[in-house]
């Protein structure tokens, strides 16, 4: 997505000591449905923040609280230091929104010579940033097509560069990769890690767990409304360990003389899978194998992948 | 700042959308039908011995404002009942209203853009039967600046209304409020005319009570009152003419209630979870 655009420097505006995003048991009701219940998290700035969680786990809603779009039925959130929606701040914020379908009659350049009215760009300024942004976002020579016109990836890509149009300090970005192809998706990554180069704070919304893994430098994960673990990836991923056995002449008494040192995820005949939570058992296990008469192959540990992580915790949390 | 930035953009909207366009060639349309009849009737009432001819002129000019005005008010409620609803349900507002804004000045901006809109309207189609009017019979009504304003005050009341409706109600459900409630004011004025032609002041006040509520059509009746000849006035219960025609107070009570009506859908706008 070509060249970075140089928006370095910007976080120091404004108060610097107070974290670019901060929610105290923030919570949501509609009527009897909870959306989201009691959400306390803190993203600093110049941060990628991952925000995981299935469909219906209050993403949206969350994003929507911290841009002053939603009204919290409790609790408190923070934006640089502002109340969210505060037009003293918005100034600060880009947003991509998730399902958003942009006027169809007007052209690329007319939605974002509009937008970037709105955030006060003088005549001169929005002649040069608009260009600029249309070729970051693969657009360039789109701009008087009407985004009637445009394809679900198009779309994505125009919403991105209105999302970029203030050099924001913050930019929320709800499923950003949904409807684009593969080669799109790699492009938002690429964008990301331009951001972050640039200091930019990101909110990634995201059930693209892959996308997450490789651009965020810390990741919530949200289940029913609740951050049920937050984190780096090393913080999550620790403390779980999956070690694959390959070995003949298991037995029954050895396989469960093995859940002494963890959990038995899964066995399919001579493969089995135990989840540790440290690596210092592995050759106590090895010996108690061997010396309960198996014959060993293989003895393979692994961290697991954060789509491994998402999926247990959704399980774990599933079932109390 | 951002309020004409969001009222310029809302006029361009409908320019964009052909819908100026589309509007202008209908409106010729009228005014050219309007003109064969108008001189056709002028005619025949001329070689008849012009009887009666300030009666005829004047009663054929106001049906032609009639029309202009009912067509005002629909325009009203076609280009507003979308607009904040619309913009909800699809997204379009995310991004707006997430720009350094209050939430009130997308609801100003786009009642200003939608406003100067309905009065290009009121204001070209009025003038274009005047206009017609003045070539074939050389007539022009008295108080034709306040009486086409007041008409544009008419419309502008169900415009409101229908950008109040859009600010919580989804646009079916707002569409069928307002165009109940000006089925309503309609009623209520034929009733409050009948009372007044018959004496009954239980239909009267019905009507008055009705106009309070949405007083679009007291507006319109009170554009026709002063467009007619003096002494048309006293005669009374022509069918597009008032008997009892709203006062000046019913005017100024009108500019109060559309504020009112713009303040509250900014209001609920504000409070509403988008």
């Amino acid at each position: 997505m070509g060249k970075g655009l140089g928006v370095g420097g910007k976080v120091s505006e404004g108060a610097v000591d107070t974290p670019a995003i901060e929610t105290r048991n923030l919570r949501k009701v509609y009527g009897e449905t909870v959306a989201v219940d009691d959400l306390t998290l803190q993203v600093e700035r110049g941060e990628v923040f991952g925000f995981l969680g299935p469909n219906g786990a209050g993403k949206t809603t969350t994003v929507k609280m911290l841009l002053g779009l939603v009204y919290p039925t409790g609790g408190q959130a923070q934006v640089l230091g502002h109340r969210p929606g505060d037009p003293a701040v918005m100034g600060r914020i880009g947003f991509l929104p998730e399902h958003f379908r942009f006027p169809p009659w007007l052209t690329a350049w007319g939605f974002l010579d509009f937008h970037a009215r709105l955030y006060h760009m003088p005549a001169e300024e929005r002649k040069r940033r608009i260009p600029e942004l249309l070729d970051r976002v693969g657009l360039g020579d789109r701009a008087s097509t009407r985004l009637g016109e445009f394809s679900k990836g198009m779309m994505q890509r125009i919403g991105l560069a209105q999302a970029l149009l203030n050099r924001p300090d913050v930019v929320f970005l709800d499923e950003p990769t949904s409807g684009l192809d593969p080669l799109g998706r790699r492009e938002v990554r690429d964008l990301i890690r331009e951001l972050r180069a640039e200091g930019v704070t990101v909110f990634l919304n995201s059930h693209f767990l892959s996308e997450v893994e490789v651009t965020c430098d810390r990741v919530a994960i949200l289940k029913g409304g609740r951050v049920v673990r937050a984190g780096t990836l090393e913080d999550l991923t620790a403390g779980v360990l999956e070690v694959e056995i390959r070995a003949t002449g298991l037995t029954p008494d050895l396989v469960a003389g093995l859940s002494r040192w963890g959990r038995v995820v899964s066995q399919d005949g001579a493969r089995l899978t135990l989840a540790l939570e440290d690596e210092d058992v592995l050759p106590a296990i090895a010996e108690c194998l061997v010396q309960g008469g198996a014959h060993l192959y293989a003895l393979t540990p692994r961290p697991p992948s954060l789509e491994e992580l998402f999926v247990r915790i959704m399980q774990e949390e599933a079932a109390p | 700042m951002n309020v004409l930035t969001i009222a310029e953009a809302t006029f361009r909207e409908a320019q964009r959308r052909r819908l100026l366009w589309i509007g202008a060639a209908l409106g010729l349309a009228f005014l050219a039908l309007f003109g064969v009849g108008y001189s056709l009737m002028y005619r025949e009432a001329l070689s008849d011995g012009a009887s009666f001819l300030v009666e005829m002129l004047s009663g054929l000019l106001i049906v032609g404002l009639y029309v202009v005005n009912f067509l005002g008010i629909m325009v009203a409620v076609v280009l507003s009942v979308d607009t904040l609803s619309g913009e909800v349900a699809s997204g379009t507002i995310h991004t707006v209203v997430t720009k350094p804004l209050r939430r009130w000045e997308v609801v100003v901006g786009k009642w200003l853009g939608l406003g100067a809109m309905l009065a290009l309207f009121v204001g070209l189609m009025s003038a274009g039967v005047m206009a017609v009017s003045w070539a074939v019979a050389r007539y022009v009504p008295p108080h034709p600046v306040e009486g086409v304003a007041l008409m544009f005050l008419s419309g502008l009341v169900v415009l409101t209304l229908s950008l109040l409706g859009g600010a919580r109600l989804s646009t079916m459900a707002n569409g069928l409020v307002v165009l109940m409630l000006y089925g309503l004011a309609f009623i209520a004025g034929w009733i409050e005319q009948f009372g007044a032609y018959v004496r009954n002041e239980a239909a009267v006040n019905t009507g008055i009570v009705v106009s309070l509520l949405v007083p679009s059509e007291a507006m319109w009746k009170r554009a026709a009152y002063l467009m007619q000849p003096a002494f048309l006035r006293e005669l009374g219960a022509t069918p597009f003419t008032s008997a009892s025609a709203p006062s000046q107070a019913m005017v100024f009570y009108t500019f109060l209630y559309i504020a009112a009506a713009l303040a509250a859908a900014a209001y609920l706008f504000q409070r509403r979870d988008l």
